[in-house]
């Protein structure tokens, strides 16, 4: 029995793990970052990525390794070696990986509790979704509620509560890594800290129907001023959900329209979308 | 007289009245409560919806699945077995109710294949409304239609069936038995399934179009949904049955018929898979089903499981629904997991490394499969206790999984690869590929990284390698390995060659920017999106495209093969499993006496070791005269 080449096997593996990691790290992978929360979460992902492509690089390795060395030789009919097994190396291929997916495990729940530690001073911020529409309700300001346009303050924890009046939709800014369900029936919730100005698109990524593509709002963050500014000149909050069951029946109506195929749906961009980095 | 005789005839009598029986039904209750007769809002249509669950009944007696059980239950002398239905010797009789294990594979195996070319049409209409942004083929309507069929048709009618379908043919061989434990609840596990696709299939027919909540039809969305929704409640019902039946006649057979001396560590490693699998089958499958009769409910009867107008919970749909469909994503993986071990270890003329881990790891997965359903749910506002404890024990499942793919390795080092098989290339392009759906999956299950990636096509990204790089190869390499001695023909490997290149550079083209664009912002299940991903959509459609066209090149090699390739003897690949110890295409009995297992089923390298010895190979055995040859019955 030939000896392995261990040493070099696994300086290969290192080899091609590091040139894999250092290049996926070079590409944003989860788009532009406008909220806190974004740090803990994209860092978490580059350790994953870098874990990742130690595991990817080390099946290649051996499998490339096996498959040049033992590849038959024309007319060679013969067996390979009566090996069965090797308990020492099992249990180490059981411990290692178990040790690693712990250790992912815990981090991603450290992740998890700093991103939704709940700040003092955060204000509350009500989603309201039906189908193909977003409303938004601004409790601290008085009942103002403003429609398919979201405003909230630059540095400031929002408190969202999620409510649905027909079927699950789901509230997702990209920017900002929150996703969450809109479920009829209770009310949900997530905190995030918004913390770069600009302009942003709201998806609802819960399939919630035909007009499901469409339901899109704008996000808006700005500074503290601005927004108390906004929401002041914000009507009182009518009713919490938009529509009116008449006035759904035609957004639907709205919606089966535009599907119709005029050029252009009103998906707009988002993200960085530049992959070519 | 054709109609007083089980078969098609009866069949499309039963058919016709099963469904006047149906109809009858709704309108006469209706009319004796005062109702009017049709009623037609979305969800309601009774006198559609019973006739579909009466005529399926109707035509399963007419054709024949019943007949002996009624005659038992009725104390009338049962036909004795004269045999008329087994073997198959004209293309006809793989049009009747059959019950021997070979045809009913064969069957299985040709049927689910046609399910996948229709399901990889609705994928390709789907992959050309996606092709560049705005409207192309379809509306929004349709193209929500198409993609719930599609995973509908690809899980309940393509990966599910297709490995009973090989396991129904190899397993008993291996197993050293004559037939399945139950032939004729086998021949009834199949004949449901074309009644399931029809169903699936016949929904794009209803008023309001195909179902159209995707395949996990979450309320209260399916709940209001048109009728199209019923046809999927209760397809899921017949192909659940259908799977749930063939589950509990493999664990019957695996665990009583095995031949004599085949302890459980000298079990191929596929038996094992499929003792795994059919466990997971018989404990999970009714979650679906009752999900679905839940929905069914409030849609036909006006109940309030999930209506939460009146109390229902929206999310304990959830709950049942994964509590079945996470497990099935291993219903559709471990079968897979034993084909590979056995064509890696054929093909690399070696044992499995670690065997009896191996096994352990394929029970392991069963028993952590149960405990991670709710991984699907980190954003749908359950009780958020829950979301750290199902992360752990999801993650712990890449350490089963683990043990596999390094034990696969592990097989290949010292050994004798064949890498002309097309079998083996396809195991290792599995092996590679697995990898990065299995990495793909960790992070999916990491909350924090879930809740960003979760419902976009990072996700559709994930599935696709999971499900073809992983099921689909692995069905495949399956397909190559066992072809020989389904058909008792050689396949064309250079054809074979074209066919894997195309599908594995097909799958990675198509679905790794997937992973990219829904990272960046894209969400799934959208007929339209921001003409940034336009390019990389272009780029995946026209993959999507070859992949698809790929599989032509499959279908002609094995329909020219089966006719005119070269004769394949009965062990081509000089395996020591007792499959390949028997003619091929294997005599109608399998064996003319039972064999006597001896040893292992990978003794590869070590000299006169053997797996089992066959009654001819017995010195100084009495050989049973053989069976005559044709026995079926015209
Ligand atoms: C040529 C091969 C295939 C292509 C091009 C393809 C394409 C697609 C696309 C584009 C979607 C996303 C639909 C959307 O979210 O808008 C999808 C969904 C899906 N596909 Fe495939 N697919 C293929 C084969 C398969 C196979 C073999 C399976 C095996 C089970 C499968 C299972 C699924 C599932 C489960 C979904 C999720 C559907 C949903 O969101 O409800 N696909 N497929
Ligand atoms: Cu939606
Ligand atoms: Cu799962």
């Amino acid at each position: 029995m030939t000896r392995l080449p261990i040493f070099k096997l696994v300086l290969a593996t290192l080899v091609l793990g590091a040139l894999q990691s250092v290049v996926l790290l070079q590409v944003n992978w989860f788009g532009d970052a406008a909220a806190t929360a974004t740090g803990p979460i994209d860092t978490l992902m580059d350790v994953t990525i870098v874990v990742s492509s130690f595991v990817f690089a080390l099946v290649c390795v051996f499998l490339g390794y096996a498959v040049y060395k033992w590849r038959v030789k024309p007319g060679d009919e013969g067996d390979g070696l009566p090996i069965h097994g090797n308990t020492k190396l099992e249990v180490w291929w059981t411990l290692i990986p178990v040790l690693i997916v712990v250790g992912l495990a815990g981090y991603s729940w450290a992740v998890l509790v700093d991103i939704e530690k709940k700040d003092a001073d955060r204000i509350n911020v009500d989603v309201y979704s039906q189908q193909f529409e977003w409303t938004f309700g601004y409790p601290d300001s008085g009942g103002k509620s403003s429609e398919g346009e979201l405003h909230v303050p630059v540095n400031r924890q929002i408190d969202f509560k999620f409510h649905a009046q027909d079927v699950i939709h789901s509230f997702w800014v990209p920017e900002w890594r929150i996703k969450k369900d809109n479920v009829p029936g209770i009310t949900t919730d997530a905190v995030i800290t918004p913390d770069r100005e600009g302009t942003f698109q709201l998806i609802c990524t819960e399939l919630c129907g035909i007009g499901h593509t469409t339901m899109r709002a704008k996000v808006v963050v700005e500074s503290e001023e601005k927004y108390n500014q906004w929401v002041a000149g914000l009507k009182e909050k009518v009713s919490p959900f938009l529509l009116t069951a008449d006035q759904a029946f035609e957004a639907q109506r709205k919606a089966e329209e535009r599907e119709k195929g005029i050029e252009g749906s009103g998906v707009e961009e988002t993200g960085s979308g530049d992959h070519s980095d | 007289m054709a109609l007083r005789n089980p078969g098609w005839y009866r069949g499309a009598l039963g058919f016709f009245l099963g469904a006047a029986f149906g109809f009858g039904l709704v309108l006469a209750l209706r009319a004796v409560s005062g109702l009017d007769l049709f009623q037609t809002e979305d969800t309601g249509y009774p006198h559609i919806v019973v006739p579909m669950i009466t005529a399926p009944f109707g035509f399963l007696i007419g054709f024949g699945a019943f007949d002996y059980w009624f005659r038992w239950a009725a104390g009338k002398p049962t036909v004795p077995e004269d045999h008329s239905d087994h073997g198959a010797t004209r293309w006809q009789d793989y049009f009747k109710f059959n019950t021997d294990h070979k045809v009913i594979g064969i069957q299985y195996m040709v049927l689910t294949f046609a399910f996948f070319l229709i399901g990889g049409l609705l994928a390709m209409l789907i992959r050309a409304e996606l092709a560049q942004p705005g409207s192309q083929v379809v509306g929004a309507n349709t193209f929500n239609g198409l993609f719930s069929t599609h995973a509908t048709v690809m899980i309940f009618l393509f990966i599910i069936p297709m490995f009973a379908g090989i396991a129904n043919y190899v397993v008993p061989l291996m197993l050293g038995a004559p037939d399945m434990a139950f032939p004729r609840l086998n021949a009834l596990s199949f004949w449901l399934l074309p009644i399931a696709g029809i169903i699936f299939l016949g929904s794009f027919l209803a008023p309001g179009g195909a179902f159209d909540a995707g395949w996990t039809g979450y309320a209260p969305l399916s709940g209001g949904a048109p009728l199209g929704q019923t046809f999927f409640n209760v397809g899921v019902q017949f192909a659940g049955a259908s799977s749930i039946a063939a589950a509990l006649n493999f664990l019957v057979t695996i665990i009583t018929m095995r031949a004599p001396g085949m302890n459980l560590w000298r079990m191929p490693l596929m038996a094992w898979a499929q003792l795994a699998t059919s466990l997971l089958v018989v404990g999970a499958t009714p979650f679906v089903a009752g999900a679905q009769f839940m929905t069914f409910f409030d849609r036909i009867l006006g109940m309030n499981f999930f209506n939460f107008l009146e109390g229902g919970d929206v999310i304990s749909y959830q709950h049942i629904f994964w509590f079945y469909s996470h497990p099935a994503v291993y219903i559709m993986m471990l079968p897979g997991f034993g084909i590979i071990s056995e064509v890696i270890s054929v093909h690399a003329r070696k044992a499995v490394f670690g065997y009896r881990l191996m096994a352990l790891a394929l029970i392991g997965i069963v028993v952590l499969s149960y405990s991670v359903w709710a991984h699907h749910m980190f954003v749908s506002g359950m009780f958020s206790w829950l979301r750290v404890p199902i992360m752990i024990s999801t993650m712990l499942i890449a350490v089963p999984t683990g043990i596999k793919v390094f034990s696969w390795l592990g097989t290949l080092f010292y050994g004798k690869i064949q890498t002309q098989s097309t079998a083996m290339l396809f195991a290792l392009a599995f092996i590679v590929t697995f990898t990065v759906g299995g990495i793909s999956g960790v992070i999916t299950a990491m909350i924090p990284l879930d809740i960003h990636v979760s419902e976009t096509y990072f996700i559709v990204a994930h599935i696709h390698f999971v499900l073809f790089g992983g099921s689909v190869f692995t069905i495949f390499a399956g397909l190559y390995h066992w072809f020989p001695k389904v058909t008792g023909r050689m396949y064309d490997e250079r054809l074979g060659r074209v066919h894997l290149w195309l599908t594995v550079v097909g799958t990675w083209l198509t679905f790794v920017p997937m992973h990219w664009i829904g990272m960046d912002g894209m969400p799934r299940r959208v007929v339209d999106y921001a003409s940034q991903y336009g390019d990389w959509n272009l780029v995946i459609s026209i993959s999507a495209f070859m992949l698809g066209a790929a599989q032509l090149v499959f279908v002609y090699n094995m329909i020219v093969s089966w006719r005119f390739g070269p004769k394949a003897g009965s062990n081509p690949w000089r395996g020591k499993s007792i499959e390949w110890l028997v003619s091929s295409p294997p005599p109608v009995y399998n064996f003319t006496a039972i064999p006597r297992v001896v040893g292992g089923p990978y003794e590869y390298g070590t000299p006169g070791a053997r797996h089992a010895i066959m009654a001819e190979d017995e010195e100084g055995a009495t050989v049973p005269t053989p069976e005559p040859s044709k026995v079926t019955a015209s």
